[in-house]
């Protein structure tokens, strides 16, 4: 416990360090490293609060595949800030104040791990008391997750659909007045690290391992910490690692724009599917206990399709991200 | 037990101290190759201390398994890491300080 509190409290004060570091720093570059770190941080910080699911998906999303994408949109734009802004007091004050009334806030908030907290005695219990006798997986997450809270799981999906969607629409229209440059100039621009040996060696012994992992939090997600959107991100972490060593022509001639949208969209499809197939059994939607004759293996089927339908949405999302990224600069004339 | 506790706890401190001396000398050195140099102690020695401590004491489990793995992957992706930003920064025209240069 003693060690716990301390170690959060390291954690805590490097967040807000580095989170004034990123503010501060004019260079953009240096501003989406510390972002990174910021994750990574945040993420111990959730596994010190046992939220290995969480910690999972922040180191994976936020330090790694969000980094990824602020350097690709770095590349396509300046490093530098155009120009420093000048101090103004107002945001200052009412950001001041504002802060202030959250400190003054976290004074009347029950004690971290206060079992008589609102929050551990509203649903909580009844989560932690019935999971085993509805569902019967050990990891509970998964079992809120996917299942007793599956309207908002399904509404977070449709969230990451529109937002690759409205990616896309920005970054894969051909500019106007552009051509699309010869495959010499491409070769300089956008063929990755392929010049260094020594790179494409090593990070492609990591790509299956990364694969493997990805499969694992997958498909174990009901027994260890992971699910869909942790396993996305890895699956996608892998693409764009082969992207950056092969270069993004690459990436995305084994991985294309068309087919990922579709698969997205079956994905997103996939989960509502599961629903609408629970109505038409006779269920309500997103009822999994009309899909075996057994409620409790309907529920496991159902957590897995759910699953499965989540990790291929954000998987062939941030791919579709990552390729339209990293494939804009062959239109700069 | 005792001895192995003791082994594992002198592994441990070693490692703290490397990864001190490396901290110490990313701040005191003079330009990024020589940083490089001294954290190059921090990614090697040190955390290769560090998780050999812990793996001790684990003994024979899944955990000391799993400390073995995070152990390769950064034996192998460390380095890796160190030659890609050196190699950056000398074609990005960041020059090292040599002998007989002044220190700025």
């Amino acid at each position: 416990m003693m060690l716990e509190t301390v170690l959060g409290v390291f954690t805590l004060t490097m967040v807000a360090v580095v989170a004034v570091a990123t503010v501060m720093s004019s260079n953009l570059f240096v501003s989406s490293i510390w972002f990174g770190i910021f994750s990574l941080l945040m993420a111990s910080n959730f596994f010190i609060l046992d939220a290995a699911d969480v910690a999972l998906t922040e180191a994976a999303v936020g330090a790694g595949v969000s980094t990824v994408l602020f350097m690709g949109a770095l590349a396509l734009t300046a490093e530098k800030e155009s120009y420093k802004q000048k101090i103004s007091w107002l945001p200052i004050i009412a950001l001041g104040t504002l802060a202030l009334v959250l400190f003054v806030a976290t004074f009347e908030q029950p004690v971290l791990g206060d079992p008589n907290a609102p929050v551990h005695v509203h649903v909580a219990p009844w989560y932690i008391e019935n999971t085993p006798r509805y569902i019967n997986i050990p990891n509970i997450v998964t079992a809120i997750l996917a299942s007793f809270r599956g309207y908002d799981t399904l509404g977070e999906v449709i969230v990451i659909f529109t937002a690759g969607i409205g990616v896309l629409s920005v970054l894969s229209f051909k500019p106007k007045g552009q051509k699309a440059i010869s495959g010499e100039r491409i070769g300089t621009k956008v063929r990755g690290v392929q010049h260094h040996a020594i790179l494409r060696v090593v990070g492609k012994l990591i790509i299956p391992v990364l694969l493997l992992f990805g499969l694992l939090v997958q498909f174990h997600g009901k027994y260890s910490p992971g699910g869909g959107f942790s396993a996305g991100a890895l699956f996608a972490a892998a693409v764009m690692l082969y992207g950056i060593l092969e270069g993004a022509d690459r990436s995305s001639a084994a991985m294309p724009q068309k087919v990922m949208l579709r698969l997205a969209a079956l994905g997103a499809t996939l989960y509502t599917g599961v629903g609408v197939v629970c109505m038409l059994l006779g269920g309500n939607f997103l009822d999994y206990n009309v899909l075996w004759s057994n409620p409790v293996t309907g529920q496991y089927v159902g957590i897995l399709l759910v699953e499965f339908g989540v990790g291929l949405t954000v998987t062939t999302v941030l791919v579709m991200i990552f390729n339209a990224i990293a494939n804009r600069p062959t239109y700069q004339a | 037990m005792m001895i192995v506790e003791w082994i594992s706890w002198l592994l441990l401190a070693l490692g703290g101290f490397f990864v001190l001396v490396g901290g110490v000398g990313a701040l005191r050195m003079p330009d990024l190759y020589t940083r490089m140099h001294a954290i190059s102690v921090t990614e090697t020695l040190g955390t290769i201390l560090v998780l050999l401590g812990l793996m001790v004491m684990a003994g024979w489990s899944l955990a000391s398994f799993k400390l073995f793995a995070i152990m390769l992957f950064l034996l192998f992706t460390a380095p890796v890491s160190s030659y890609a930003l050196a190699n950056t920064a000398m074609l990005g025209g960041t020059k090292p300080i040599l002998g007989g240069e002044k220190q700025p």
